[in-house]
């Protein structure tokens, strides 16, 4: 009985730290949705409207897509670089 | 002997460990930072946006200005939230 009752709280464990990963993980996709809009923002909205035209939705569509370009043009650039043995 | 790993639940009928209060907890706090989060970063780009040269109250046109830079952010907050997503989904397909 004392073995069954082990397993059971370690088995509650491990599931309580998969589902707190699971948040985890939604909450590092809110993160950078934050960077995102605020960068993105400065980039393609002119004067607030009363609704988001069709070019500015466009626009930060296309600005996300280009940013996380960028990130891996840079992170993969970088990785020669250092391979390399440049700096 | 009694049987392993027949039911999770079994465990917490103790009262020692309730997963779902926790996991509740969790959600509500993540959502609450969440929340500040955006309230912060839409105070910044609605102050730069909305007022010029600060003056002695917000005037009617500020206040105006304001509550659609408020609107537009969170359109674009979930424009952004739908592109990020979608590309994700993509590079997922990739691998």
């Amino acid at each position: 009985a004392c073995l069954k009752e082990n397993w059971n709280a370690n088995a509650e464990a491990a599931e309580l730290q998969r589902l707190i990963a699971v948040e985890q993980q939604k909450a590092q996709f809110q993160a950078q949705v934050h960077n995102f809009t605020d960068v993105c923002w400065d980039k393609c909205m002119d004067k607030p409207s009363s609704k988001l035209d069709s070019r500015t939705e466009t626009c930060l569509v296309s600005c996300v897509e280009r940013f996380i370009d960028t990130t891996l043009t840079i992170t993969n650039r970088f990785t020669q670089m250092v391979q390399k043995g440049a700096h | 002997m009694d049987s392993f790993g027949s039911d999770l639940s079994s465990g917490s009928s103790s009262g020692k460990i309730d997963p779902g209060t926790i996991m509740e907890q969790v959600k509500v706090q993540i959502a609450v930072a969440n929340a500040q989060e955006l309230l912060q970063r839409m105070t910044d780009k609605c102050f730069k946006k909305c007022i010029g040269k600060p003056g002695s109250t917000l005037d009617n046109s500020e206040q105006k200005c304001i509550a659609m830079c408020m609107d537009r952010y969170m359109d674009a907050w979930n424009t952004v939230s739908r592109a990020y997503n979608s590309r994700l989904q993509r590079e997922r397909a990739r691998i």
